[in-house]
């Protein structure tokens, strides 16, 4: 390990410290420690997930190195240290707001309820909750889950989908909670559970690096939307203000297409499978207008 | 600090967040004292083998007490709910996954008493080995057998003398059974955890969790402070008199 | 029976796994060190005869007993970066990483029953010995530090060292919090090449050898020890 390199870049960031302009919140604390802190995730797949070295990487990954590029232009840093902390659905949001991460790329639905504790860069996909079960179980509709085992990822937006649905229908669900979407995915793959609601992208790319990948069906009509963000700190407006710039800069230079292209539509670490995974017209249009609205203020399937 | 997030009408399930905290001190509850018993059942029969003369008996003994205690709990949490259903015969294996009932409470049940029976075995052997030699010959010379003399003599005696540290490893499952949370039991832990998800109220969630944990703890102690004075062998100094 | 099982898996993810294990190792041997110095606090403390210092010793000492250590990581983990950044006014503290969270809410935990255990030994060392050290008129920190002290670590080495092995096992829970520590980069990988039973054997086996190992030299050390006595 070199420590002599932070000291370093504390030195070389005091030198070339702007006089004006003075940073404040996240940038300012970027800016003192040299450190970018990106929260991801271990298994949203590709999103933000682990390859065969155990790097982080994916589509929000490829986007939180964009802006941390970003950061380091703004702040004229010679050098910003990238540093990843593994997160979960269930840790997320108290890491972000005790200042562990300073950014989380990962597959996070924006929501209202959710915008009381973090802020949202513009949504940078389109999804929503659906159903994956093993075709063998003969489960065709929600209903068919009446009475049976379903697990769910604990914390997501899918869990609480999945419940009020059962609550609405009263199917006498039987919940399992887990920690993680492959954990989940596991439990419904080894006959524990019969169902697992997740974001339906999430689903796609679970069942293509499945072990039998014909063996699964994703059923089911949307039980709820989730569009992604890339989730910071709130009452940070500068920050928050380079965040979505580079964003949307993404964006309107098409480069996003590239990325996109990149994480859906080629293969993927570590097995090299290809999710084949069109831009829905929804992040399309998203695409052409930009904006971090929560699903609670979108539309059906769109923002 | 605000209480009141307790009496709101919980997300999901009809009732409030309190019935939610009941329901995990329920099974915190159903775990602890189900896995005791298997605990304090099996962890007599291998402590007492400990104690033989026969190596046949103590061998295997000693082996299961050493490889319970090396492994930490959480990885025998796993080996039971996710390894054990793959390396039984198939049939078996698939029984555990999907007709078993509640195959997350068993597990943990099965996990927290098997692991609890080699500390609760160490405490019986030490147990009788406290026992004065003379107390063994007394009885033999009496012409009771030897699983007469432990029946009569040796086990009498020795539970007297281990109820603290008993007491201990009795307050200690309740505080492991919340490791069965990372198997899906909703316990108190992890409605504690599911709560402060769906109010952001962390603080005053974690703290009527670890209320209640200190609220068993006292309710235990006393229990088995009561049992040890009722049970106290009279002339006898220690624990076992006093 | 291990047919279609593939432990090459295990091969692969070496690297990984011996990081995990750093991190386990270097969580263990830093929060035993920060355990035993406030333990040792916590039983001077506990032992001190004014009120205002063994009670609330004895508080914390009896609250941390009494609470499951997963509650006590979820606490340090969610809550000390909200309250220190409460504390410093700062609203953009540097959070102290996941890491050195860990780090003191173990630190922390094990204090309490490190505390215990060094107070029976200090408890073991015969009362003539204070008696002795005051006639010679040592002070009270003077008798504590040169007197009482150096015999009753001696006769708790093994006591400190069995606490230290249960607590490199009781590592393996910052798994709850999603931190990589070995039983955390063996359930990662586990997950993501769906080889659970492989990888958690696996686990299980290394945490037996270190842990029978260690024992098996607590072992030795205790007879060592106990010579003379």
């Amino acid at each position: 390990m070199n420590f002599a390199r932070p000291a370093f870049v504390l030195l070389a960031a005091a030198a070339i410290a702007l006089p004006a302009a003075a940073q404040e919140g996240t940038l300012k604390k970027i800016k003192d420690t040299g450190v970018i802190k990106i929260g991801h995730r271990d298994a949203s797949i590709p999103f933000s997930y682990l390859d065969d070295k155990q790097q982080p990487i994916g589509y929000g990954v490829d986007i939180c190195l964009k802006i941390a590029d970003a950061i380091k232009a703004e702040l004229k840093l010679p050098k910003l240290k990238v540093e990843f902390v593994p997160v979960t659905s269930q840790t997320r949001i108290p890491i972000l707001t005790g200042g562990n991460i300073d950014i989380e790329c990962g597959s996070t639905t924006n929501s209202v309820e959710r915008q009381k504790q973090v802020a949202f860069a513009p949504t940078y996909f389109m999804t929503g909750t659906k159903i994956i079960v093993k075709k063998s179980a003969g489960i065709k509709r929600y209903e068919d889950l009446k009475g049976k085992t379903v697990v769910f990822t604990a914390g997501t937006t899918n869990e609480r989908a999945m419940k009020a649905y059962n609550d609405a229908k009263k199917l006498g669900i039987n919940f399992i909670p887990s920690k993680d979407h492959a954990e989940s995915f596991l439990a419904v793959e080894t006959g524990r559970a019969v169902a697992f609601p997740m974001d339906d992208i999430l689903l796609y790319s679970l069942r293509a690096s499945a072990k039998n990948p014909a063996d699964y069906a994703i059923i089911g009509e949307f039980l709820s939307d989730d569009p992604y963000g890339i989730m910071m700190r709130k009452d940070d407006p500068t920050f928050k203000k380079l965040v979505d710039a580079t964003v949307t800069r993404l964006y309107k230079s098409g480069e996003i297409n590239k990325i996109y292209a990149k994480w859906f539509q080629a293969p993927i670490p570590p097995k090299g499978i290809n999710l084949g995974f069109p831009m829905s017209d929804a992040l399309k249009a998203l695409i052409k207008n930009p904006n971090d609205k929560g699903v609670e203020a979108c539309g059906k399937m769109k923002c | 600090m605000d209480f009141s997030v307790f009496f709101q009408p919980a997300f999901s399930g009809g009732g409030t967040y309190l019935d939610w905290v009941l329901s995990g001190i329920q099974w915190t509850l159903l775990v602890s004292i189900l896995g005791w018993v298997i605990a304090f059942t099996v962890g007599s029969v291998l402590g007492v083998l400990r104690t033989t003369q026969r190596v046949v008996l103590r061998a295997p003994a000693t082996l299961y007490v050493e490889v319970f205690r090396n492994v930490p709990l959480l990885v025998q949490m796993f080996i039971w709910y996710f390894v054990l259903p793959e390396i039984v015969p198939r049939a078996l294996g698939d029984w555990m996954k999907t007709q078993m009932p509640m195959p997350e409470f068993w597990n943990a049940v099965l996990c927290l008493g098997f692991y609890t029976a080699s500390r609760v075995a160490e405490q019986v052997r030490s147990g009788i080995q406290s026992i004065p030699r003379g107390q063994t010959y007394a009885g033999l010379a009496m012409g009771l057998t030897q699983p007469q003399v432990y029946r009569h003599v040796l086990l009498p005696m020795g539970y007297r003398i281990i109820i603290p540290p008993l007491t201990s490893e009795f307050l200690t499952i309740f505080k492991n059974s919340s490791v069965a949370l990372t198997i899906g039991v909703l316990e108190l832990t992890a409605q504690a955890r599911q709560i402060s998800e769906y109010t952001f109220r962390t603080f005053e969630v974690f703290t009527v969790a670890t209320v209640v944990y200190v609220l068993i703890t006292l309710t235990v102690t006393v229990a088995m402070r009561a049992l040890e004075g009722k049970v106290r062998v009279p002339g006898y100094l220690g624990p076992a008199g006093r | 029976m291990f047919t279609g099982f593939d432990f090459d898996v295990i091969a692969r993810s070496l690297p990984y796994l011996s990081q995990g294990m750093l991190f386990s190792l270097g969580l263990t041997v830093l929060s035993m060190i920060g355990g035993i110095v406030l333990g040792t606090v916590l039983a001077l403390m506990r032992l001190a005869p004014f009120r205002v210092l063994h009670l609330p010793a004895s508080g914390y000492v009896n609250l941390l007993r009494s609470t499951p250590l997963i509650l006590v990581i979820f606490w340090f983990y969610f809550l000390v970066p909200l309250a220190m950044k409460r504390l410093s006014g700062d609203a953009y503290a540097t959070g102290i990483g996941p890491f050195y969270s860990a780090l003191i809410a173990f630190t922390l935990f094990e204090a309490a029953y490190y505390c215990e255990i060094i107070r029976a030994g200090i408890q073991s060392v015969p009362r003539g010995q204070v008696h002795a050290a005051f006639a010679l008129g040592l002070t009270y920190g003077q008798a504590m530090r040169r007197v009482i002290l150096p015999q009753a670590f001696r006769n708790m080495v093994p006591i400190l060292l069995t606490q230290g092995i249960i607590l490199f096992q009781d590592t393996s829970l910052v798994y709850v919090v999603g931190l990589t520590d070995f039983m955390g980069a063996a359930s990662k990988i586990a997950q993501r090449d769906g080889r659970l039973v492989e990888m958690y054997l696996f686990a299980a086996l290394i945490y037996f050898i270190l842990c029978f190992l260690a024992s098996y030299v607590v072992k030795r050390l205790q007879l060592r020890y106990s010579v003379g006595r």
